[in-house]
């Protein structure tokens, strides 16, 4: 049996959502090989052949996959995937804008968030918010998934020494361009790989007040997330929101604060390891699932443990 | 230019959802079921479009069992102007769905197809997607900003970090994230005039469809539940409970 693992990447660093797939395609007990699509992005393919465990990495480096169009990547994974028995790809944003198209081009179901492999055919993954976990079992003979990071511990990094294939095929869909990006730039860490992250809701009542978690966030390292309430209000981006339809994160340690704990909100964040909850109202649902509660007004609580830290 | 709008009919997001005992199947007996949020959004921007002056007709599709045809006319009591359901007698895998919207697509050519991004059901966030692939169409998924010029959309998309805007050739097709507006409110006379709308049903024959099942649920259970926490009485406690007791700061 064989795994194609698709590469999440910037065109310089290798993300380490692709080590914790990497990782997922080793319970399935597979030999993997990397793909790695991008423009200019050698740095990549060499990080990812010196990933443990991984065969070959094959690299299609072109300035049609420079931006991850999803009509020309699709037509890549679909060409290169047609050889292997899996193919397996990170729940990020960027897989998850391409890969249903590669199971479509296949003609097969794509299996997405899995966060446990059961056996070759079956898989676990979470369904109405994670209210439910599904055991699903398919009849494909090939196997589109994305994998819930979380779920995974990264595979090392270091230590493996793969080959590395250039591949020649260019595919340009010719159905859509790349106008610009805006993409903050932050000192900070990603949401999803964080160790700690620190999350903000309605409780914060504007966009100014999220400053108050500044602080807090240096000195712990930690990234800063919100509930869908915050953004929907338009406190602050929609790509911090952690939630159903937002990011999915599972830190060391993740302080909610004036958020009361809606349903969409734990499924994004309840695999967490440690979880404290700052809210004034006694009876929010999020002391529910929080290790250490703390009743209190956010705006005195935060200074307090800012400089208590 | 005419806009397909794909609804699904879907369990309220209110609503917390659990297996049933023998863990069958999730239990749904009783349960208030609704549109699915971003679907909602999606029906929105393709009002929106049509009071632009751009969109000169609104299709609300749905595929299900004759249920969903309650979420159709929710649709059309928002603005829509007609409805199609695509009888499947049951929840169907979405490369089905897929492949059933592009047999709507052959006999409707719209210009432009909005999605919802993904369905709080399912969580699948699948169907837009492989309805581009299928279609042979470029996507925008998880859009924020919609622009239509003379031929091409420029789409706004929620990206790892902030906003990416990509260029489709129309048709394409474009699904929703949640910033990209914000749904009305159906009036009651708009309720009303939504019942004598056109709806026609089609069965997969019809579009030239054969239903297959991929997928096979072989159980579903509960997740495992966290362990009850405590209260603590300050930020003292807090801060030495982190340290001493759960060892996630130093």
């Amino acid at each position: 049996m064989s795994t194609l693992v698709i590469a999440e990447h910037d065109n310089s660093t290798l993300k380490v959502s692709t080590l914790n797939t990497v990782a997922a395609a080793q319970a399935m007990g597979a030999d993997i090989d990397i793909l790695v699509a991008g423009a200019n992005c050698g740095a990549v393919a060499t990080a990812a052949a010196a990933v443990l465990g991984v065969g070959k990495v094959l690299v299609a480096d072109n300035a049609a996959y420079e931006h991850q169009l999803a009509e020309n990547i699709s037509l890549l994974v679909a060409e290169v995937g047609a050889g292997y028995d899996n193919i397996l790809a990170p729940a990020t944003p960027n897989c998850k804008n391409f890969l249903p198209r590669v199971a479509a081009l296949l003609d097969v179901a794509q299996i997405s968030d899995i966060t446990s492999v059961e056996s070759a055919d079956t898989f676990q993954r979470p369904i109405y918010a994670g209210n439910v976990i599904a055991t699903v079992q398919s009849a494909d003979a090939k196997k589109v998934i994305t994998v819930r990071t979380t779920a995974y511990d990264a595979a090392p990094g270091e230590g493996g020494s793969a080959t590395i294939e250039s591949l020649d095929a260019v595919h340009d869909a010719g159905l859509s361009s790349f106008v610009r990006e805006e993409v903050a730039v932050s000192d900070r860490p990603e949401l999803t790989s964080a160790s700690v992250v620190i999350s903000g809701g309605r409780g914060m009542q504007n966009g100014e007040n999220f400053k108050l978690l500044d602080g807090i966030a240096d000195k712990l390292g930690a990234a800063i997330g919100a509930s869908r309430a915050a953004v929907d209000a338009g406190f602050v981006p929609n790509d911090m929101q952690v939630g159903q339809t937002g990011k999915i994160v599972a830190p060391d340690l993740y302080i909610a604060v004036g958020i009361s704990g809606a349903i969409q909100h734990l499924a994004g964040m309840k695999d967490s390891k440690v979880i404290v909850a700052i809210n004034k109202d006694e009876d929010a649902p999020i002391f529910q699932v929080a290790d250490y509660g703390l009743v209190a007004d956010l705006f005195e609580a935060l200074p307090e443990l800012e400089a208590k830290l | 230019m005419k806009v397909l709008v794909a609804v699904k009919r879907v369990v309220d997001y209110n609503v917390k959802v659990r297996a049933k005992a023998d863990g069958s199947d999730v239990d749904l007996n009783n349960v208030k079921m609704a549109i699915n949020p971003f679907c909602e959004i999606a029906v929105e921007e393709a009002v929106r479009l049509k009071e632009a002056g751009i969109a000169t007709e609104v299709i609300a599709v749905s595929v299900g069992d004759k249920s969903c045809q309650e979420q159709i006319r929710t649709s059309l009591a928002l603005g829509a102007d007609r409805g199609i359901q695509v009888e499947t007698g049951g929840s169907v895998e979405p490369l089905v769905v897929a492949k059933l919207l592009k047999g709507v697509i052959d006999k409707e050519q719209p210009q432009l197809v909005i999605l919802g991004k993904q369905s709080i059901d399912g969580d699948n966030n699948q169907t837009g997607q492989m309805l581009g692939a299928l279609a042979n169409m470029g996507q925008g998924t998880f859009a924020s900003e919609v622009v239509v010029e003379d031929g091409h959309v420029n789409v706004t998309r929620e990206i790892d970090g902030g906003l990416q805007t990509v260029r489709l050739t129309l048709p394409a097709i474009v699904t929703t994230d949640l910033r990209l507006n914000e749904p009305r409110y159906a009036s009651l006379p708009n309720i009303m005039k939504a019942k004598k709308k056109q709806l026609d049903v089609y069965t997969p024959d019809d579009l030239g469809v054969a239903v297959t099942s991929h997928l096979t649920q072989v159980k579903v259970e509960p997740p495992a539940e966290r362990k009850a926490g405590i209260k603590v009485a300050d930020v003292d406690e807090l801060v030495d409970k982190l340290k001493n007791e759960a060892k996630v700061i130093s």
